[in-house]
């Protein structure tokens, strides 16, 4: 980066913090500190629950997986749209008809204070885990490829957010949270044009269409009922639907950024702009990421995309090993190009026979290369069994560094800080506000009338989370594992506790002793699924059915629970 | 304390000038969704 790249970064970054610090300053109701302002229009709305579910590393991870396996991943998100109409229709009017400041506080009315404590605890130990990689997780990418310092940049993102994030509350993290937005668009649309102009004269964008789904890498998809497989529209309708639907429903990062604004209208049009808009967006972003294969097709490509990696161990013991694999893979590429020009020039005859047979050819060839790439993280596993062999992630920030004009690579660093700003913004207001409410404020009943106290209770509570989350970020440097760990976590517990609101909307007899016991024999059996899946293969399946099985068995549990129980447990209420 | 609870709105109407009610957003949202689909399905099969 040079200095107009530095230039555009800090501009954006600290600008866009330093604007919305200024305008919210004077917020000092706790209404508007925690829902932001009663005039936030449906646009607003829409755009901050966008940006606080796209985090960084989805413009870091999400291209990659674009290169690495194709469009397939869009089908993930083929559940968002179905879920958002749920909440528009049921969660979202009920919220705003008690005028909650947060999804627990629903639990607290409906149920009881144990079941709202229950709901309330699981969100702050799963987010506020999952805040600390918010920041790692991109950091240590960028740090990598950049060669910043991890701590430096960890404090320095870590102490943004929370600056203005504590300062205006919900209020600035909207304003931000649009401002950030458009420079995310603004950055991606760039990389896009770029990239395009970078192809071969001869190919452009339709050639590099019909390239990349040559290899395999445009089967967006897949109406397989094969259980085995890890994408199909199937696992993302159904499963996404139930991840969507905990998630925007009943998560509070996300709860909190619709449950303000002008009216009820306002916040559902929120909302449907984000059901409109979703799997388009993501993808365009996967397209990108197989477009940036294709473009490799016709470079020298890496065979490790994590180039201060493979550096290090080249330059090390076992380092012929490592040149003679990138001589092998040099090899191979070259061979490659030679029958993606053969694969061009039948496509330009016309002949289809010619042109499956060029295409077989060019198949055998790009599994050659696949082949040696997987022998590389085989040789940098022997090397350092703790080495990261995930490249995939490094694919989209080392083509912005190595091929894009300088003040293009600024701006689209500054795309990935702005959306690790942006979710972290969301998760500590989320974290503060439920802090302050369901366990300070529900401890303390008669602090509540104290709006200036309460305010600055809250504010306190934002910044312990932002720098418990600094903290986490720089300690998780030393356990890789970690950032796995926890995206696990979330969906071990994502379907329990959606199972908690279904009960509340829909089993209108049900109490809560039992939903609260019936809650925790569903997690109780989660957590037994997962820890014994490594025991018994039948129940290694993808991590997105425990959403499905932790609700319905959350549900099913309760409504049993609450045929058994006595009549005087059976219709306890707070 | 919390803020007095919303009154309910004209729930029924969107304030757009199509679709008019919320249960004909819901329709356009899924039929959108459905569309998508189709065309991921159609783009998929053209670039095979």
């Amino acid at each position: 980066m040079n200095v107009l790249d530095w230039i555009v970064l800090l501009g954006t970054m600290v600008g866009i913090a330093a604007y919305g610090a200024w305008h919210t300053r004077h917020t000092d109701h706790l209404d508007t500190y925690l829902k932001g302002n009663k005039t936030t229009g449906w646009f607003t709305i829409g755009l901050s629950v966008l940006a606080t579910q796209a985090s960084a590393i989805t413009f870091l991870s999400i291209p990659g997986q674009g290169f690495e396996s194709g469009v397939g991943f869009v089908q993930n998100y083929f559940g968002l749209p179905l879920a958002l109409i749920i909440v528009c229709a049921v969660f979202l009017p009920i919220y705003r008809k008690l005028g909650v400041y947060t999804s627990y506080e629903f639990l607290g009315k409906r149920f009881d204070g144990k079941t709202r404590l229950l709901g309330a605890g699981l969100f702050l130990v799963q987010r506020g885990l999952a805040a600390g990689v918010t920041i790692y997780a991109p950091a240590i990418i960028l740090c990598t490829v950049l060669g910043w310092r991890l701590d430096l940049t960890i404090i320095g993102t870590g102490l943004l957010v929370i600056v203005y994030t504590v300062t205006g509350g919900s209020a600035a993290v909207s304003l931000t949270q649009k401002w950030q937005v458009g420079v995310i668009f603004a950055g991606m649309v760039t990389a896009f044009v770029v990239l395009v102009s970078k192809f071969p004269a001869d190919l452009g964008l339709g050639g590099a269409a019909h390239l990349a789904g040559a290899l395999g890498k445009l089967e967006a998809v897949d109406w397989s009922l094969d259980p085995a497989k890890r994408y199909t529209v199937w696992s993302g309708v159904f499963g996404g639907l139930f991840l969507s639907l905990s998630y925007f429903g009943t998560d509070q990062s996300q709860v909190q950024r619709y449950i303000g604004g002008a009216s009820l209208r306002e916040s559902r049009l929120g909302l449907v702009f984000n059901a409109l808009v979703k799997i388009p967006m993501q993808f365009f972003i996967l397209l990108l990421g197989a477009l940036v294969f294709v473009f490799y097709q016709f470079q020298p490509a890496p065979v490790f995309h994590n180039r201060v990696e493979w550096q290090r161990h080249a330059q090390g013991a076992h380092g012929e090993t490592f040149r003679a694999l990138e001589e092998k893979h040099a090899g191979l590429h070259q061979a490659k190009q030679a029958r993606i020009a053969e694969w061009q020039a039948a496509r330009a005859g016309g002949d289809p026979a010619a042109v499956a047979a060029a295409r077989t050819a060019l198949v055998v060839a790009d599994a050659a290369t696949n082949a040696v790439r997987a022998e590389a993280k085989r040789a940098l596993l022997a090397a350092d069994p703790h080495a990261p062999v995930k490249d995939s992630d490094y694919v989209f920030i080392s083509f912005i560094v190595a091929q894009l004009p300088h003040g293009v690579v600024g701006l689209l660093v500054a795309v990935m800080i702005a959306a690790a700003l942006g979710s972290k913004a969301g998760e500590l207001n989320a974290l503060g506000t439920t802090s302050t409410i369901d366990f300070w404020r529900h401890f303390r009943p008669l602090a509540a009338h104290d709006e200036r106290r309460n305010v600055r209770v809250a504010k306190w509570f934002t910044a312990f989370w932002g720098v418990f989350a600094i903290g986490f970020a720089l300690f998780a440097g030393f356990a890789e594992n970690l950032i796995e760990a926890i995206n696990i976590l979330g969906s071990i517990f994502y379907g329990v506790v959606l199972g908690l609101f279904l009960v509340a909307f829909f089993l209108k007899k049900v109490g809560g002793t039992a939903v609260f016991w019936g809650a925790v024999a569903a997690q109780t059996l989660i957590f037994a699924l997962f820890f014994l899946r490594q025991r018994y293969p039948v129940l290694d399946f993808s991590y997105l059915w425990y959403n499905l099985i932790g609700c319905a068995a959350c549900m099913l549990f309760s409504l049993i629970l609450q045929a058994l129980l006595p009549a005087n447990h059976a219709n306890s209420r707070q | 304390m919390n803020p007095p609870p919303e009154t309910p709105d004209n729930d029924s109407s969107t304030g757009l000038p199509w679709p008019r009610t919320w249960r004909g957003v819901y329709l356009f949202v899924f039929g959108c969704f459905v569309l998508v689909v189709i065309a991921l399905t159609l783009f998929a099969r053209y670039f095979a």
